[in-house]
């Protein structure tokens, strides 16, 4: 076995420096590059995203306890006990033993307890299908959302009109989504106000946000559905209160309707669509497009009434009432 | 005793102990296609129900036959352990025999249902289905090209300890089947009809 | 006629798209390379007798070394594709060559990055993990093969059809899989993805799947039926117990992802309706079945690596490995726990608070095993004497990014936390960090630690540090970035996002990173290179390390037959109880040593599949016929043959064995 050459003190406290050179250059220069863009995760817009924020900033210091000193165990026990370092003892056979390995598995272990219960709470918390708070204690306004490929559709049931690719609704307000798809699985996000959910054909899944102050948010697919998944992105205006009634009425005075010829032509594949608003839409199309993958078209029940179908509804289309989900 | 012996001993040993592995991961493989028609088997789609399609008679007749071609593949094996060739060699006919007539009563009734529309495209409930008992049948099938090869073996070479091993193998592969098979009958059909 | 003769095929297969004339070209070029560098050594004989057709553990597990880091090359060159189109990809910049942003249009954008997935996972990883495992598993355990040497030939070989099979589209068709690596439905399915490279896709993995199984259960039954007398499981080196755990794992859940390629190709094959979205059919019992397999693959991947780090870290520090047991049971829990996690992978497709809590919750318990081994490792370093030879320096990084990839794993297993990660660029951070920094750099350490053991010499140490430092600081430059765009919102698999989103600068900062990972695979090339000129000067004995597990006990390099004489295990570290005691060179008592003869068989049942593979991917059904035929022929045939073995006298051996020490003495 060849020797290795042993490095003098003053070459390894220049190599520490320059470690902390380059780490600490590398933070400057990452700064520098996020530059003034938004840090989503941790610039909440919403209460979910902020109790999200909260809980990774926390569970991170957490685990940062454990983690760090194990780096400087690790770095520190490799420097004292190179091959020619003069003070390290050599004890080739110190090994284990059931109590020096039960305090290593107890550490660890520890942690991850006190996590688990952050885990837990937190998952009950920020369920997605949990309503938010309503911080203004306005009632919730429903927003039926469907991925089409390359957009979002979304309906407004009880106001009676639809959107594409443009989301408004009033601040401090809870959203309730309700979300399928008419193509392959999407998922549906905007980052500032808190989590995703998976868009799928003939499922309905629920999401429920909220926006604590007026502002204009970033939303997007994330689950790949094709070649324009990619450009599936779509704008979250939250408004005051009185601008949305206003909004809502300037739409409603418009003249596209979004009947079934026009929603055929909309769902077939078209990317970078430009927002687009719909004064009037079918009567419950939403849960149209759930039913056509469910009953053949040939039993007729794909051609009774709209109003039939909101009281007839089975309950296998929604996500949580599938066998063995519980609420 | 000299050691290629000893080493002989364990490399037989190594062969049924690697065969069973493999047929535990042929049995997790049967599990996932059971895991799946057990989420499908209510997706009919509008077609008809379970126990609407099912001939439990049929099914009867199927467990029973399959169950005696363990039985025989069972004596083949005894044969085989006293080397009596020719008792094997019919035994193993026998169960190639009675194997024939399961595949051919299931392929009567895969294609009853095909001529009355509930193919494997109809509906998910379907598609399950005839994954999960085709599978079975082709590894039936598997088994049965097997058995017609071991028959040769047999005539080939006698009931030495290297057929003999590979004979083994063949037994437990077809018990294995039935036992599958049970499960089958029970979750499928019998299930089906309460359901 | 024609569609009977070739099915789905057409002349518009042919390639005729920049990428598929270049690629087709560069493999045409180097096979005729190849085949005259062959030609003029006239070494067509030795390659088919003394590689191709060898059962010997040993030269497989150099060709699976060889074919992997190939596959490596080819999926590196998709990663730096990747990263180029993300750097160009702001809506600011103009597009190139036609696409309108970048310079790849979003379907081949999205065939790379499949690609890459695929063949980082299935052939690159799992090639070199079975590479080091048939190099070393049989010698630490003081065998002389594996348990089944016609079926590990076979398993190679399926692997190398399936290789094949997932480069085949450059040539006939022009078009992969476009859906991402494990290709979900609907979108995977007949109606949104009509075209062959899907079914490429799904017949390459098969194929290989089924490799990977024949070879999970041959070192099943190696690991527990032919261990040297005395090797009792709790004397077993760490690196033999972690692909052990790796091999159950591989048994386990291989056949579940057989039947969930299975059930989509019977959709796209025969219309049926498992995961289509109407006709009841279920596409999220595919994210179920295929992540049932996928999680516990990706720690198939990472448990060798594992066992790599035990002995490296013993053999440098000179010490035993502190906390043997834990090392065993944190292996064991890790392989347990890993089967019951995969819902992690998709909370937030809306399985409610409860399921996603639970599976959360289980997927944090990983961290336990894992943070106690980190210790183990520092805790054995501790009043040891450390050389830092080349591995430990990739200890020391893997070290590194296992606890930065593992924090980011356990805010991930929070499902609260996740709905704002899940499929973000954090994603692709936390698990590159864990596949390159614990998968690759413990691949690294192991070839690193075992080259002189294989070919009688050591490699350059200082191409190998210079290699380690490229890796570390370009996976870092490359994957820092990642993270916070992450955090900023960023989803993956993007091909092209708006200027105001900030995030271009930081995607060009890990285009640098990749650059700087494309410079390390080229400084290791050297390194081998280097290494092969400086051989002479770097000669290794049986033990340059003077390392504790049996396999140095063997000369290197080691001889066909391994083991002269089977060796007798006592205790844990078996070699270095024998230097200690003295028996380490006792004479040997000679017997009678039966080896597995070469055979072309397991070539040519390959061969088999690999054509009926092609025959499904294209509909062609004489073909597929042909190809299932000729297997089972070639098993029928294999079958019949009692004289599979051959026996080295142990006259033969001693007189081998004094020729060798002839030569010289070790």
């Amino acid at each position: 076995m060849r020797p290795m050459a042993d490095n003098g003190i003053m070459k390894v406290w220049y190599r520490i420096l320059l470690g902390a050179v380059i780490i600490t250059g590398g933070v400057i220069l990452f700064k520098e590059l996020v530059g003034h863009s938004t840090v989503s995760l941790f610039e909440p817009a919403g209460p979910t995203a902020g109790s999200q924020s909260r809980l990774i900033k926390t569970m991170a210091g957490l685990m940062l306890l454990v983690v760090i000193p194990t780096f400087i165990a690790l770095f520190t026990t490799a420097w004292k006990y190179r091959a020619g370092s003069p003070e390290a003892k050599y004890d080739p056979e110190h090994t284990g033993g059931f109590g020096k390995e039960m305090i290593l598995w107890a550490i660890p272990a520890a942690l991850i307890a006190v996590l688990a219960l952050m885990n837990w709470k937190s998952a009950q918390e920020l369920d997605p299908y949990l309503p938010t708070r309503s911080l203004s204690g306005a009632r919730p306004l429903t927003v039926e959302v469907v991925a089409l490929p390359w957009k979002w559709l979304f309906i407004y049931p009880k106001q009676g009109f639809a959107t594409v690719n443009y989301l408004q609704f009033p601040e401090r307000t809870p959203i309730h989504f309700k979300l399928s798809a008419d193509g392959p699985m999407s998922s549906f996000w905007i980052p500032q106000l808190g989590s995703q959910i998976y868009a799928m054909a003939a499922m309905m899944t629920q999401l429920n946000l909220e926006a604590s102050a007026a502002g204009e948010y970033a939303g997007k697919a994330t689950e790949i559905n094709g070649e324009g998944y990619a450009r599936m992105t779509f704008t979250a205006k939250a408004v005051t209160a009185d601008d949305f009634t206003a909004w809502v009425a300037r739409v409603k005075a418009g003249s596209n309707k979004l009947d079934m010829a026009a929603y055929n032509a909309l769902a077939a594949p078209s990317e970078g669509v430009p927002p687009a608003f719909y004064a009037s839409v079918e009567r419950g199309l939403f849960d149209t497009i759930l039913m056509k993958f469910m009953v053949p078209a040939s039993t007729g029940m794909a051609n009774s009434s709209p109003m039939q179908r909101d009281m007839e509804m089975p309950a296998g289309m929604d996500m949580r009432s599938m066998p063995g989900m519980r609420k | 005793m000299n050691e290629i012996a000893i080493e002989q001993g364990r490399v037989s040993d190594k062969f049924v102990f690697g065969f069973w592995i493999y047929l535990m991961t042929d049995l997790i493989m049967f599990s996932v296609l059971f895991a799946s028609f057990a989420v499908l088997r209510g997706a009919t789609f509008g077609g008809p129900a379970e126990h609407q399609l099912y001939d439990l008679a049929n099914a009867l007749t199927e467990t029973l036959v399959l169950l005696t071609s363990s039985f025989t593949c069972g004596l083949a094996m005894l044969a085989a352990y006293r080397g009596k060739q020719g008792q094997a060699t019919a035994w193993f006919a026998a169960t190639f025999a009675l194997g024939a007539a399961f595949l051919g009563l299931e392929l009567r009734e895969f294609f009853a249902f095909a001529a009355a529309g509930n193919t494997p495209q109809a509906s998910a409930s379907l598609s399950a289905f005839f994954t999960l008992v085709g599978t079975h049948g082709l590894h039936i099938s598997a088994g049965l090209l097997w058995m017609l090869v071991a028959i040769a073996q047999i005539r080939l070479k006698g009931l030495s300890p290297f057929v003999v091993s590979k004979l083994k193998r063949l037994s437990v592969f077809w018990h294995f089947l039935d036992i599958v098979w049970i499960f089958i009958f029970t979750i499928v059909y019998l299930m089906g009809h309460m359901l | 006629m024609t569609h009977l003769l070739f099915g789905n095929l057409t002349l518009a297969d042919l390639p005729h798209k920049w990428f598929t004339v270049g690629a087709t070209g560069s493999i045409i070029a180097g096979g005729i390379a190849i085949a005259a560098l062959l030609t003029y050594l006239k070494r067509w004989k030795w390659l088919w007798s003394e590689w191709l057709t060898s059962t010997d553990p040993k030269k497989i597990g150099i060709m699976y070394i060889v074919m992997a880091a190939l596959m490596f090359f080819r999926g590196g060159l998709d990663a730096l594709m990747i990263w180029l189109q993300q750097a160009l990809g702001s809506g600011a910049l103009p597009g190139f060559l036609g696409a309108a942003h970048g310079y790849l249009d979003a379907s081949h954008f999205q065939q790379i990055f499949t690609a890459h997935g695929d063949i980082m996972v299935f052939f690159g990883t799992m090639g070199f993990l079975f590479g080091l495992m048939n190099l070393v598993v049989p010698l630490q355990i003081g065998a002389r093969d594996l348990a089944f040497p016609f079926l590990n030939s076979l398993g190679f070989w399926l692997f190398a059809a399936g290789a094949v099979l997932i480069n085949m589209f450059f040539v006939i068709g022009g078009d992969f899989a476009a859906s991402g690596w494990l290709s979900l439905p609907p979108l995977s399915g007949p109606e949104y993805s009509p075209g062959a490279g899907m079914d490429y896709w799904g017949w390459s993995l098969q194929i290989s799947g089924l490799g990977s199984l024949l070879s999970g259960i041959n070192f099943l039954v190696t690991i527990l039926k032919m261990r040297a007398p005395g090797m009792t499981l709790m004397k077993m080196p760490l690196f033999t117990w972690t692909s052990l755990c790796s091999s159950v794992l591989v048994v386990s859940v291989f056949p579940v992802l057989t039947v969930a390629i299975a059930l989509l190709w019977l959709d796209r094959f025969f219309g049926m309706r498992f995961f289509t979205s109407g006709f009841g059919g279920n596409p999220m019992m595919y994210v179920n079945l295929i992540w049932i397999w996928g999680h516990p693959e990706v720690y198939i991947l990472v448990l060798p690596s594992f066992g790599v780090f035990s002995e490296v870290v013993a053999t440098f520090s000179h010490k035993r490995l502190f906390g043997y047991v834990s090392q065993v049971f944190a292996a064991l829990g890790v392989s347990s726990i890993a089967c019951l996690v995969w819902v992690h992978h998709f909370f937030t497709m809306g399985a409610g608070a409860d399921v996603n809590a639970v599976f959360g919750i289980s997927t944090m318990l990983i961290a336990i095993p894992s943070a106690v081994q980190v210790f183990n490792w520092i805790a054995t370093m501790h009043r040891g004497r450390i050389v830092f030879a080349t591995p430990m320096y990739w200890f020391l990084g893997f070290v590194s990014l296992f606890m930065f990839g593992g924090m980011a794993g356990v805010l991930l297993a929070t499902p609260a936390a996740d709905y704002q990660l899940h499929n973000t660029l954090f994603l692709i951070a936390h698990f590159h960090t864990m596949v390159v920094g614990v998968g690759l750099f413990g691949i690294f350490a192991g070839i690193t630690y075992w080259f002189p053991k294989v070919f009688g010499f050591t490699l350059s140490e200082k191409w190998g540090k210079r290699a380690f430092w490229l890796w570390l600081t370009g996976f870092f430059t490359a994957f820092t970035p990642l993270y916070i765009l992450g955090s900023m919102g960023a989803a993956r698999r993007v091909d092209s996002y708006a200027a105001a989103t900030g995030f271009q600068p930081l995607y060009a900062t890990a285009l640098a990173g990749g650059l700087l990972i494309a410079a390390a695979f080229l400084t290791q090339i050297v390194q081998v290179v280097v290494s092969i000129l400086e051989r002479k000067q770097n000669l290794a004995g049986g033990d340059p390390w003077d390392a504790r597990t049996l396999e140095w006990a063997t000369p290197s390099p080691v001889p066909f037959y391994s083991f002269a004489s089977t060796p007798e295990v006592r205790s844990r570290d078996a070699w270095w109880e024998m230097k200690k005691d003295g028996t380490a060179n006792a004479p040997k008592k000679y017997e009678d040593i039966e080896l597995c003869k070469n055979t072309g068989m397991a070539i040519y049942l390959s061969g088999c599949v690999f054509l009926l593979g092609f025959a499904l991917v294209w509909h062609i059904l004489w073909l597929g016929v042909l190809g299932l035929a000729g297997a089972i022929v070639c098993v029928i045939v294999r079958s019949f043959d009692e004289h599979t073995e051959y026996v080295v006298t142990a006259a033969e051996v001693e007189k081998l064995e004094k020729e060798r020490l002839g030569r010289s003495p070790s």
